[in-house]
């Protein structure tokens, strides 16, 4: 990852505002943010390597373990709530044999929790694999769980 | 060739919109894809340029191509905008949502986009401001705050450099009027930046996006760069946030910008004195922002004629959760929550009735129908124990347990807390203990809801909040609902009055709300009002 660090931060910069634009590009690239790497990149912003893990482990959408080959985010916020997601995330959880916030033992699917979506008078929403599905009922999570089984 | 227009707005994708944009492709049609105009029960929405205007067709599918196009399908809707849930609108803000391709610098400059902005440019700076001032725009993130205010101590501030944020952290359940307009008419925010900046002399812009909102981080940055020579020497750049809800909160906004914990900043220094980098910077949301292009062109009595007693102009209102007709419906202020969630929104969804009500996302307050006289306004909802917020309205039908909600109110304060103050971040989680022991209590008496396990959590048995949560031995404490409903009400209020940001002082409101309005789902024998201070 030295090299990728190396490359990102000659090309955008290498200051301390940078850090979160450089972890969001480590995770399209890695898909995750090691622990290993904290130093090559506390290195390159000239930061610690206790802030530049703060900042890793403050923001929810780092993630310090790969991840598993599908990921569902399933809604949990008030308006979706309103519409009835707390039974599909329990049906979720059943059909894609995972529990919310986990991912399966086999790595193929991570079913994890989402606040808001912006998409509240449709829901339950859920973004598979980055994209959007609205109105999830029985049907749909069984389309969702063929989708995510390849 | 037949020209038709489908919305490439996320909750149209969501809803299918691609798969009909790429079948009316298919058939040969020339496809403009715009932004959402608003009211997703009738997406995905098709509209059909013919001699009598732009037709509608929706809900629709990609089966229905030569129904649409030859007239006859069922779903002919006629002119969108003369639809009732359209008449009413007073659209200041989102007139081009919608009807325009939002990437189109041609079809912003024919529907009177940078009108605002050449205005300005031709003014003083301090006239900018008080053309601002004198519209009575207040802050649309949810404080109110007179915009025209902010900017003039911005502009009185000597520094040599000063910024311009925008706030599109909008992160609160129930809103995605900010989404809309970014997806829908970009160069609207842009021009609104741009106005900002020429008003207190600053050069660069951040506008700050949830990383939930991939589709309206994509459409601001093609925006940013198509934009670039019109609002130059300003220049704009988009960050992406990382799943903090409380980046919303401006200064934690500005730190996660500096590359830091999102953690609150104390106040003073306001932000408008020591921001960004510690320089002078205006942060507004993205409908503040927004609103702006509207006031220099059109004037600002136009703007402040509309509205409601201090609250002027317009509100992008929208309507969310369990609502048959929901979507973005901008109004002047003053409209009644009745009229908003049963008259237009056009009552529950699901077809039961409408218990309960969430104005203003996860932070606002739970309100009955008995509340429905209450006008739009920052005032009246304040003096109810409330807040307007984002504007954002969240219907539930009578199956909700208040119960349960103001639990997920005290969870999500525990989950998002940037644990800076001890209101919040320990609170909370006492909060939920409390909650979980009412809903216990309550359960135990009514025998058969016994084990009914609580519809907000997830228990999986990882993490550090679920074992704090159950770490204190329960035979220590008094589980009666009597004392631990005091007990909530005594931590609401260290809460409200104890935290640094709105977090932690406003999440008591859906709390607080919950019990005095629903009492009988937190175990009290009858629905009897107490006391709500």
């Amino acid at each position: 990852m030295e090299e990728f660090i190396g490359a990102w931060t000659a090309r955008h910069g290498a200051t301390r505002d940078r850090l979160l634009p450089l972890l969001h590009a480590m995770q399209e690239e890695a898909g995750h943010i090691d622990d290993a790497w904290v130093p090559a990149i506390a290195k390159a912003l000239n930061l610690s390597r206790a802030d530049v893990h703060g900042v890793v482990t403050f923001y929810h959408d780092f993630r310090r373990v790969a991840p598993g080959r599908h990921v569902v985010k399933l809604c949990r916020a008030e308006s979706c709530q309103a519409r009835g997601a707390a039974a599909i995330e329990k049906a979720a959880a059943e059909r894609l044999g995972v529990a919310m916030g986990a991912t399966r033992a086999d790595g193929q699917v991570a079913l994890e929790p989402v606040y808001c979506l912006g998409l509240c008078a449709i829901g339950p929403n859920a973004l598979v694999d980055g994209r959007p599905v609205a109105r999830i009922d029985a049907a749909a999570l069984e389309r969702i769980a063929l989708e995510v089984a390849a | 060739m037949t020209r038709v227009f489908v919305s490439r707005d996320m909750a149209s994708v969501a809803l299918g919109a691609d798969d009909v944009a790429r079948a009316f492709g298919d058939a040969g049609c020339e496809v403009v894809r715009t932004g959402s105009r608003g009211l997703f029960s009738i997406e995905p929405l098709v509209e059909v340029e013919t001699d009598l205007g732009r037709i509608g067709f929706g809900p629709v599918g990609p089966g229905d191509v030569a129904a649409v196009l030859d007239g006859a399908h069922a779903a002919r809707l006629g002119k969108v905008e003369d639809l009732p849930f359209f008449v009413g609108q007073r659209r200041f803000t989102f007139a081009r949502c919608g009807v325009i391709d939002p990437l189109s610098l041609a079809d912003y400059a024919a529907h009177g986009g940078w009108q605002g902005l050449g205005t300005a440019r031709a003014q003083a700076v301090q006239q900018v401001v008080d053309t601002v001032k004198a519209s009575g725009l207040r802050g649309r993130g949810g404080a109110g705050f007179p915009t025209g205010i902010k900017w003039q101590t911005v502009l009185d501030a000597p520094a040599d450099e000063k910024f311009i944020v925008c706030n599109a952290d909008e992160g609160d359940s129930g809103t995605f009027a900010d989404r809309m307009l970014m997806e829908g008419d970009p160069f609207c925010l842009i021009e609104g930046m741009a106005i900002a900046a020429h008003a207190v002399g600053a050069r660069h812009g951040y506008i700050y996006i949830r990383s939930e909102y991939p589709f309206a981080i994509a459409t601001m940055r093609a925006a940013i760069a198509a934009s670039a020579h019109i609002v130059a020497p300003f220049t704009l750049e988009v960050r992406e946030g990382a799943g903090a809800y409380v980046c919303g909160e401006e200064t934690a906004l500005l730190d996660s910008i500096e590359g830091k914990r999102g953690q609150v900043r104390a106040k003073p220094p306001l932000p408008a004195l020591q921001g960004l980098f510690g320089r002078p910077t205006v942060i507004n949301n993205v409908l503040s922002l927004a609103a702006v292009p509207f006031i220099l062109a059109q004037g600002a009595d136009a703007y402040a004629a509309v509205g409601f007693g201090r609250s002027r102009g317009t509100m992008p209102v929208q309507l969310a959760g369990n609502v048959r007709h929901g979507g973005l419906y901008e109004v002047g202020f003053g409209i009644t929550l009745g009229e908003l969630v049963n008259d237009i929104g056009g009552g529950t969804s699901s077809g039961r009735p409408v218990r309960a009500v969430q104005v203003g996302g996860p932070l606002g307050a739970y309100f009955p129908p008995s509340m429905f006289h209450l006008p739009f306004d920052y005032e009246a909802f304040a003096a109810a124990g409330g807040l307007i917020g984002h504007a954002g309205i969240t219907v539930f039908d009578d199956s909700v347990d208040m119960a349960h909600m103001a639990r997920f109110a005290m969870e999500f304060c525990a989950a998002e807390s940037c644990g800076k103050c001890t209101p919040c971040r320990i609170g909370s989680t006492r909060g939920v203990e409390i909650m979980d022991r009412i809903i216990g209590a309550r359960d135990t008496s009514h025998p058969e809801d016994k084990g009914k396990v609580s519809t907000g959590s997830a228990r999986t048995g990882e993490g550090y909040l679920d074992r704090a949560l159950y770490s204190r031995a329960p035979n220590r404490i008094d589980v009666s609902i009597e004392a631990q409903t005091s007990l909530l009400r005594d931590l609401a209020d260290t809460m409200k009055y104890g935290s640094l940001c709105a977090l932690g002082g406003f999440t008591p409101y859906p709390v607080l709300s919950a019990l005095d309005y629903f009492p009988e789902d937190f175990g009290a024998s009858a629905p009897i009002k107490e006391a709500a201070e």
